[in-house]
């Protein structure tokens, strides 16, 4: 039993070498009971290695892994109540539906009935009783993926391990699904972390995210946090687009900093960010869809003038390239919010635009 | 394109009668009445029927199919065992050496594979009083190790096409590793395993070489036993005999590549019927 206070899942100081390589370079986590945890992060970032040593493929170089208070050091993958979603979903070719998800139950002591009917709660749970008699290979991708999910919740793990569990399906299936394995993680109650690449993916699905690159853990937090208050360029880019310049901090305030950014051509005011001090080189980076773009100059701080390079309409938005006279190109996406198509749109190419946001919009970064 | 055509069907004509006529006109011959093998009098089996009553050819027949099942079944559980190892741990101390070891019997020449088996028997009789005669022990052991190395050959090519991530999944949900072997490995493996078996078993059948050197007195196999009796000129029913050695090999082929192909096709298709119904 955990004690009060201890996480359920405690990552600590973990590192893993593959010869003079360096995978996972000191990654410490904690994850709550019940809770959707993602890994996220590009190829090679070290998230399907981590994952692999909770589920006891691979031994940690150094570091420990703490399960509802259990040491999993030298633990086989048969033994930990850890179980996984291949993103190839790993199902047995030779055995139907049923004897894939019942697989596991063969080592649990419980009576031949009462492992047939934990089959069928779980092919009702992913909606797949009329194939239970079916092979692997005569299923479509979509329910290949229930059969996966399904065998690995039967023997009811402590921790579920999903690698790209959404990778190899198409995108209107994959909406789908994702709300599919939101509603059996919330009624089975297990603790899921997911590995994936997508930062939507992890947006939708998740209840903390932690982003990854180049082995470490570079942020965690909720995906509100993550996406809003990034702490580093690299999260701020790699989760939805960003457009971000060179700036000097010149003052801060009371809540507020002041800074000179050349590209745009003047001074900004932002939101305080702890840690930073005057007269050092930061960076500005504002997302695309909190710069707001109008004919007229709009009220406030933080409006720059600029020329339409360039727009794309996505019907339900539109997305602007605006040219400022530094020559500095910045993105801005406007809401289609009238009908009207073409003769709606706020500006058009060479049009003499404002662009501006608001203070509270401004992400400052110290690097 | 219409000439090109041509060309190309000739030539595969060419190819397949260079082939097949030596075959063809040596099961023809075989239903030849006449007691010359060069001469034909008409057809008959009579040779066939004699072939049966011949007690020597039966013995040797027997001897030939005991010696094929029992080296074919014990080279293929050693060759299953090492094309796995081959295929799964892809680094060990000597790896290397390893399967160039298992492997080399592949190129090296049948007659050196013969001569050495032979001093090592001759050896061990002279250290450990074992094997005390040649016979079908020595050609059984000579038939395993030479014919292990085809059935290494097609397990490893199988285990690296199939997904790793089954095997782990299987030791995920429980299993440990023996029980990974039994309930997932070889369940997937099993038609290259039984084709293995069966290429192992054909190639004993038909060994001269390697038998001719590990044998003893009293100990002739079917193909020992046609090449004595040719060396007295070829009769009839020595082609009635080859014949049926054909018909063996060929169905014992035949049978590996359906085993080969079934699984795949029946796959494929049910494939497309789930595609079909899901799309």
């Amino acid at each position: 039993m955990a004690a009060a206070g201890e996480p359920f899942l405690r990552i600590e100081n973990i590192s893993k070498f593959f010869g003079p390589f360096q995978a996972v370079k000191d990654v410490s986590l904690n994850v709550a009971k019940g809770e959707i945890f993602s890994l996220l992060g590009g190829s090679g970032c070290g998230k399907t290695t981590l994952l692999r040593m909770l589920a006891g493929f691979e031994e940690p170089t150094s570091g420990k892994i703490f399960l509802d208070g259990r040491d999993m050091t030298g633990v086989a993958p048969w033994d930990r109540p850890v179980h996984m979603m291949f993103q190839s979903y790993a199902l047995f070719p030779h055995m139907s539906v049923e004897k894939n998800i019942g697989y596991g139950l063969k080592h649990e002591k419980m009576s031949a009935q009462k492992k047939a009917s934990r089959v069928r709660e779980m092919l009702e749970l992913v909606q797949l009783v009329p194939y239970a008699t079916r092979k692997p290979h005569q299923i479509s991708g979509g329910q290949r993926q229930r059969v996966a999910l399904a065998r690995a919740l039967a023997r009811q793990p402590k921790l579920l391990l999903l690698d790209e569990p959404l990778a190899a399906l198409d995108k209107k299936l994959r909406e789908r699904t994702q709300f599919e394995l939101m509603s059996i993680q919330q009624r089975t109650g297990v603790t899921f972390i997911v590995v994936t690449h997508d930062q939507e993916e992890a947006m939708t699905l998740s209840d903390r995210i932690a982003v990854m690159d180049k082995g470490e853990v570079k942020q965690i937090g909720s995906p509100g946090e993550v996406y809003e208050f990034p702490n580093s360029k690299f999260v701020a880019d790699f989760i939805g687009s960003i457009t971000s310049f060179p700036a000097t901090i010149l003052e801060r305030q009371t809540g507020q900093l002041r800074l000179s950014v050349p590209a745009l051509g003047g001074e900004v005011m932002a939101r305080d960010v702890p840690g930073l001090s005057e007269g050092q080189e930061a960076t500005l980076a504002i997302r695309p869809e909190k710069l707001l773009i109008s004919k007229d100059r709009p009220e406030g701080a933080n409006a720059f003038q600029g020329t339409v390079k360039d727009l794309a309409y996505f019907g339900k938005d539109s997305l602007y390239r605006v040219i400022l006279p530094s020559g500095v190109l910045v993105q801005a996406h406007a809401v289609n919010a009238t009908r009207g198509g073409e003769a709606a749109r706020v500006a058009d190419w060479d049009d003499r635009v404002w662009i501006s946001f608001a203070p509270s919009s401004a992400i400052v970064l110290a690097e | 394109m219409k000439r090109r055509h041509t060309f190309l069907v000739s030539m595969l004509g060419f190819g397949f009668a260079f082939f097949y006529i030596p075959i063809l006109s040596m099961i023809v011959y075989s239903f030849n009445e006449s007691r010359l093998a060069s001469v034909w009098g008409g057809f008959s089996t009579k040779w066939y029927v004699s072939l049966f009553s011949n007690k020597q050819v039966i013995d040797a027949l027997i001897l030939s199919l005991e010696i094929a099942l029992v080296s074919a079944s014990i080279a293929t559980i050693l060759g299953t065992m090492a094309g796995i190892a081959l295929a799964r741990f892809t680094k060990f101390r000597g790896r290397l050496l390893f399967s160039g070891l298992v492997t080399a019997p592949l190129i090296m020449p049948e007659v050196i594979t013969g001569i050495s088996s032979l001093m090592f028997f001759i050896l061990m009789a002279q250290w450990i009083g074992w094997p005390a005669q040649r016979g079908f022990t020595t050609v059984t052991l000579a038939h395993i190790t030479f014919s292990m190395v085809f059935v290494t050959t097609i397990v490893q090519a199988r285990m690296l096409q199939s997904d790793r991530s089954i095997e782990e999944a299987a030791m995920d949900l429980g299993s440990r590793p023996w029980e990974v072997l039994r309930d997932v490995t070889l369940p997937v493996i099993s038609p290259a395993v039984m084709s293995g078996w069966l290429l192992a078993f054909t190639i004993s059948l038909d060994d001269v070489v390697i038998t001719s050197f590990t044998t003893g007195p009293g100990s002739t196999t079917l193909p020992l036993l046609i090449w004595s009796k040719v060396k007295l000129g070829v009769t009839p029913d020595i082609n009635a005999l080859a014949t049926l050695m054909v018909g063996i090999v060929a169905i014992g082929v035949v049978i590996a590549g359906i085993f080969m192909n079934r699984a795949e096709h029946r796959r494929q298709r049910d494939e497309q019927m789930a595609f079909r119904a899901n799309g």
